[in-house]
């Protein structure tokens, strides 16, 4: 069963990112990105941090798809879509997955079995963030204002004086 | 389920993310490809997690965590960047961003 | 005399039960487990169907009331068949799909919003043990579920291929996206205080009395009652009612997102509203009305899912009374009202919610913590004074 689970949503995850991927139409990839992080997020569930798999779908489905949909309405110029393929970026793509392919399955020390583990609750993650994390979350808490900044001021348009 | 296929999983979308981002024009495509490749480490973080003997410390959830939003972060100001961008230059694709070119 | 009130009030925990133990020897485990969380989701789904065709014949009915005039009185007894009416005209209707409409984007997209709002009911406890999916962090399970609803409104402008569709998917999705921080915002008190996402855990924080006949609902204190407001105006945003149906007012933007759609696909979309406004209701029933707990501890002898559903029918009427009461608000208005009003009194609701848990429930802690949201209230009262100045009057004259 968990792996009949596990099969399944490996298929789902890697057919929609191919799909984003290469798919000339760009609404479409765009599309297919977002439905690829509910994939990852049953990954998350799968491997039993059911925490961090409700921020993927919150964060990602529900802002970074908006955004990228929102800035591809915003940038172009008509709906003639050219299909340019970069046949190079192809042959990198998978020298690199054959590369760490042979790398992984070369390391017979990571051939184990899942070992029986308790379930995650929130309340230990949000005892870690608070008590042995608090530095880096008030780090990312700055990243993020700076980053909102930023973002503003590099779309904001200059005011006719 | 092993460890291995689990990283077998995470290395195919990896290099996915990499096909997006060198194979593909348009520069919203390359920040899909960037946000997919930082997808599959946060898979990685968490399989490794997973399958230590005793996992008692949530140090690869938080890890995902902070990458999530960090991510998103890198997502906002990236595409505000392309935006300001086709406002200048009127165009999407990276081929003809080359005007500091000698 | 115990024993039968416990038995009412779990009547369809055994009815579950006893139709499961039918399979419990002969199959896998598996089974019967996936066989219980089919019967679950049928449960939901057939009792919010349900509600669903009440509300909208009753919701018109009230709406007539108040404008003094009958509602739909003619198909069934009081008029209560009509949904069965609408759904025949629903069906029947030609579904019509423009020519150059993304047709796969173009059907997904009602789709997709109805199964958000339908996922969205599943973490919300309707009684004891009653509660569909038990998830550690149901709250925050509602509130992603609810963020996947805005890339769905806009699948549904773009795949119309309309301009008027497209604009109007644009301002639906700004008006959501604004509107989601002061809700999720306004959950972080009540999560503060009970320390945990879990909505059973939250209504199980509910269930004491002072004094022995006040019940210790969270919006019964200073902080609650504001953040219950704030969550309530939210809800009503995150629905797309009146007074905000920007989205989808007919003098503005012909039917915004929803231009295009016919026939089942619009009974869709108008399904995928009312059960969003269900789940928000339950959500705020469930974090700030006490879940399915009684108000008065003589009355517990009525059964846990009765009190839920009074209470939820309580909440609807409040929003079918606002649409009937209310004219709609302008964009500027409201985003205006979002980040500059809901946002920081979001955020005083927090501090208040921690004033009030740290000082120990005294007497001190209550009047400290109203006094914070009174003088935050105070303040952006007086810095957005948001009226127009008007010059003085002037008359011109034909000469």
């Amino acid at each position: 069963m968990n792996t009949a689970a596990f099969a399944l949503i490996a298929i789902f995850t890697i057919t929609f990112a191919l799909a984003a991927a290469t798919n000339p139409r760009l609404m479409h990839a765009a599309l297919s990105f977002a439905v690829m992080y509910i994939g990852i997020a049953a990954f998350f569930f799968l491997l039993g941090a059911e925490f961090v798999g409700l921020v993927q779908v919150f964060v990602y489905v529900g802002a970074v798809a908006v955004l990228i949909v929102f800035t591809i309405l915003l940038t172009r110029r008509d709906v003639g879509e050219r299909h340019e393929f970069k046949w190079g970026g192809v042959a990198v793509a998978i020298a690199v997955f054959v590369g760490l392919v042979w790398a992984i399955l070369k390391t017979t020390s990571i051939a184990v079995a899942p070992p029986v583990a308790k379930a995650l609750t929130v309340k230990q993650v949000g005892e870690a963030l608070m008590v042995s994390y608090v530095w880096p979350l008030l780090c990312v808490g700055v990243l993020l204002t700076a980053a909102l900044i930023g973002a503003l001021i590099l779309v904001m348009e200059d005011k006719p004086s | 389920m092993t460890l291995s296929i689990l990283l077998v999983v995470s290395a195919a979308l990896f290099s996915i993310g990499l096909l997006a981002a060198l194979s593909r024009r348009h520069a919203i495509f390359i920040l899909i490809g960037i946000e997919m490749m930082l997808a599959a480490a946060n898979i990685n973080f968490i399989a490794f997690w997973r399958f230590v003997p005793a996992p008692a410390l949530p140090t690869g959830v938080m890890v995902v965590i902070f990458a999530i939003a960090i991510a998103a972060a890198e997502a906002a100001v990236g595409l505000a960047m392309v935006i300001a961008v086709y406002r200048h230059f009127r165009t999407t694709d990276v081929d003809q961003l080359n005007q500091l070119k000698g | 005399m115990r024993v039968s009130v416990e038995a009412v009030d779990q009547v369809f925990l055994h009815l579950k039960q006893w139709l499961l133990s039918f399979l419990v020897g002969h199959v896998p485990d598996w089974v019967v487990q996936v066989a219980s969380s089919l019967l679950n989701i049928g449960t939901v789904l057939g009792v919010f169907l349900t509600l669903f065709a009440l509300i909208s014949v009753l919701e018109r009915k009230i709406l007539g009331r108040m404008q003094n005039r009958y509602g739909p009185n003619r198909v069934g007894p009081c008029g209560l068949f009509q949904p069965v009416a609408d759904g025949i005209k629903m069906l029947i209707k030609e579904d019509i799909v423009p020519d150059r409409a993304d047709k796969v984007v173009h059907f997904l997209a009602p789709i997709l919003i109805a199964a958000a709002a339908i996922l969205a009911l599943g973490v919300i406890p309707y009684g004891r043990n009653m509660t569909p999916f038990v998830i550690d962090g149901g709250i925050l399970f509602f509130f992603a579920v609810g963020s996947t609803t805005e890339l769905a409104v806009f699948m549904a402008g773009w795949g119309s291929n309309n301009k008027f569709s497209l604009l109007g998917a644009m301002r639906a999705i700004a008006q959501m996206i604004s509107y989601e921080l002061p809700l999720i915002i306004t959950v972080l008190p009540v999560v503060m205080v009970v320390g945990s996402l879990n909505p059973d855990k939250i209504v199980f924080a509910q269930k004491y009395y002072y004094f022995g006949f006040l019940p210790h609902w969270f919006v019964l204190t200073p902080w609650g009652a504001t953040a219950f407001i704030l969550f309530f105006v939210s809800g009503l945003v995150e629905s797309n009612r009146t007074p905000f149906d920007v989205p989808e007012g007919e003098s503005e933007i012909v039917a915004g997102h929803m231009t295009e759609y016919s026939g089942f696909k619009y009974a869709t979309f108008f399904m995928a509203e009312y059960l969003g406004m269900f789940a928000v209701s339950g959500l705020a029933v469930t974090l700030f009305l006490g879940g399915w707990h009684a108000p008065l501890p003589w009355l517990r002898f009525i059964p846990s899912f009765v009190w839920f559903f009074a209470k939820l029918s309580v909440l609807l009427f409040v929003f079918i009374w606002i649409r009937g009461t209310l004219p709609r608000i302008r964009v500027d208005q409201m985003m205006n009202l979002a980040w500059k009003f809901m946002l920081p009194m979001a955020f005083t609701c927090l501090v208040s919610a921690a004033v009030w848990y740290y000082n120990g429930r005294r007497v001190a802690g209550w009047l400290w913590s109203f006094a914070i949201i009174a003088v935050v209230y105070v303040i952006l009262s007086l810095f957005l004074d948001t009226r127009r100045k008007f010059a003085p009057r002037t008359y011109r004259f034909a000469e």
